[in-house]
């Protein structure tokens, strides 16, 4: 700071908690919906104080799940979640950080067009090839199953970028005086370049974490068995009731339970995820 | 391309080691996409029986289809009013935190978590909060004599998905903006102040000016993000309605291919949009390489 204004750091401090709060505003008021018993959305006016039916909603939803929409229980839709969000976050790195190691350290033919065949995907998000992916996934036969949901997904352009960004940076007598002590390019990757890395994959984990979580249109078309769905695509099953209001307080508890995970990941690893998402734009 | 000067010598483990990633790529990137590509040349008849080569027809259908060409300009709108409010509050923040001495640990940490949240996620809270039965705005709207309806009216349908997109973008620009304002040196600010320029004028003659890097890199982001990224918003929230309003581009394609089956069109708009994602990339790694030699 410049110099000493009161009044300008009062108004900084103002827009700052106005901008707190209307960040916040939705989330309260799903919370505040997700605790009252869904007779009190009829009246047509919505609570803006919580009520007393939190724990018997979001008992049924996790446990039991609304047998008229068809969802099954929201636990099992978490763990689904889960296993998709890990498997995708770990496979993503362990591939990336991979092909960064061989395009870094060795000379071969090929190396460029390796190098710009990853560098496409960038190019190529799920959105603008969708059917003919859903195609090969569905002659695959892995439709409804984990590997059809995240190996898909885990080819990584911007993770294969930061870690040849990194190992370019190492210095080189570190690999001079591993060969000196007779170790091969494996023992060298896992005793020196893997425990370097360290920060580096804790960062981008906690980035693709989130990303496996979030992930919407592709769980949707790849998954038709209940079983299977993933709790960010199964809100809107729980909301489009045919010719029904949709029970407010159900999708609501879905909703907080779909965003609990992630947001945690995120306050609890703050430095760590900023340190990720900054990075990998470079 | 850059290398190491120490090298290993092997003959198969660097191809061993690419061939994860390489495969995913060939058979869910390259290969899909190529399909497309053909695809973008085929006509199918209703059945699905017969297809035949049409060449162009499909992309010179889509130029005179007026639904196509009013895909493009509901995309134009919805990207360009997300960026300039997501962009226009978290720099407001930005420089809020910037000055604020104590707590503006506290106040990133609240201001970050939306990030985490689900574009579904944000479409359906907000769905929730504009529901013209329901919800809390549209009855705050009525008091002031405003009558809202997203599921009638599409201004109203545009601006609660441009609402709920840049909702969850600004904790991601914020964080941007907020690295930018702290890589600006302080003596800069210091002989601006000294030379009498008050922290108006020093906003936009200093400040602002020393931005631009990130504020045009975050233009590109935005833009990117609410062309791809938004599927989940538009769908859980409006899904493209009312008559075809919110239908961007990215959205009409999945409409195209998975509901009314038009795999020919369908296909001819994946390569139009690859073509746009390609000018962004391109732009995008211009200014990077222009920021590196800075």
């Amino acid at each position: 700071m410049v110099e000493n204004r009161p009044l300008l750091t009062l108004l900084a401090h103002l827009a700052l908690i106005a901008g707190v709060a209307v960040v916040a505003f939705p989330v309260y008021l799903a919370f505040v919906a997700s605790t009252h018993p869904s007779s009190a959305f009829l009246s047509g006016t919505l609570p803006l104080v919580p009520g007393d039916h939190m724990g018997e909603t979001y008992s049924r939803m996790l446990f039991s799940g609304v047998s008229t929409s068809g969802a099954p229980p929201l636990w099992l839709m978490m763990t689904n979640s889960l296993i998709m969000a890990l498997s995708i976050a770990i496979g993503k790195i362990a591939i990336s950080i991979l092909s960064a190691f061989a395009i870094v350290y060795f000379r071969f033919p090929c190396r460029a067009l390796a190098f710009w065949m990853i560098f496409v995907t960038l190019m190529l998000p799920v959105e603008v090839r969708i059917v003919p992916t859903f195609e090969v996934v569905a002659n695959l036969g892995m439709l409804d199953t984990y590997a059809g949901l995240s190996i898909p997904l885990i080819a990584s352009a911007t993770a294969t970028f930061l870690f040849r960004q990194f190992f370019l940076t190492v210095p080189d007598e570190l690999v001079e005086a591993a060969r000196i002590d007779g170790a091969g390019p494996m023992r060298f990757f896992r005793d020196m370049l893997l425990p370097l890395s360290r920060t580096n994959m804790a960062a981008l984990f906690v980035i693709l974490f989130i990303y496996g979580w979030n992930q919407y249109l592709w769980p949707l078309l790849v998954t038709t068995d209940e079983s299977q769905y993933t709790i960010v695509m199964g809100i809107k099953r729980l909301a489009n009731v045919a010719d029904a209001d949709p029970q407010w307080n159900n999708v609501m508890a879905t909703v907080i339970l779909a965003m609990v995970p992630p947001v945690l990941v995120v306050i609890g690893m703050q430095k760590l995820f900023v340190k990720g998402l900054v990075e990998q734009e470079k | 391309m850059q290398t190491k000067r120490t090298i290993f010598h092997n003959r198969w483990l660097p191809y061993l080691l690419l061939a994860p990633q390489l495969a995913i790529t060939v058979i869910f990137f390259l290969w899909p996409a190529a399909q497309a590509v053909r695809q973008s040349f085929l006509r199918e008849d209703a059945f699905g029986l017969k297809t035949e080569f049409v060449g162009l027809g499909n992309y010179l259908r889509l130029f005179s289809d007026p639904s196509y060409l009013n895909a493009f300009q509901v995309t134009a709108v919805f990207a360009v009013s997300v960026a300039a409010l997501s962009m226009g509050l978290a720099l407001l923040l930005a420089v809020a935190v910037d000055r604020v001495l104590r707590a503006n640990q506290s106040y990133t940490t609240l201001l970050v978590w939306p990030y985490a949240v689900a574009p579904a996620v944000a479409g359906v809270l907000w769905w929730f909060l504009f529901n013209p039965t329901i919800g809390i705005l549209p009855y705050a709207l009525e008091q002031l004599g405003y009558d809202w309806n997203h599921n009638l009216d599409g201004t109203d349908a545009m601006i609660l998905v441009v609402i709920a997109a840049s909702w969850k973008q600004i904790s991601y620009n914020f964080l941007f903006f907020v690295a930018g304002l702290q890589a600006i040196p302080q003596s800069l600010r210091e002989a601006a102040a000294i030379d009498g320029a008050g922290p108006v004028e020093r906003f936009f003659t200093v400040v602002f000016p020393l931005l631009s890097p990130t504020t045009f890199f975050l233009l590109v982001i935005n833009v990117t993000y609410t062309m791809f990224e938004t599927f989940a918003v538009i769908d859980a929230a409006t899904e493209g309605g009312p008559s075809q309003a919110t239908n961007i581009l990215v959205y009409k394609v999945y409409r195209d291919g998975f509901v009314s089956l038009n795999l020919g069109s369908s296909a001819a708009q994946s390569v139009i949009l690859m073509f746009i994602v390609i000018a962004l990339t391109f732009v995008q790694f211009r200014w990077i390489e222009r920021r590196v030699q800075y």
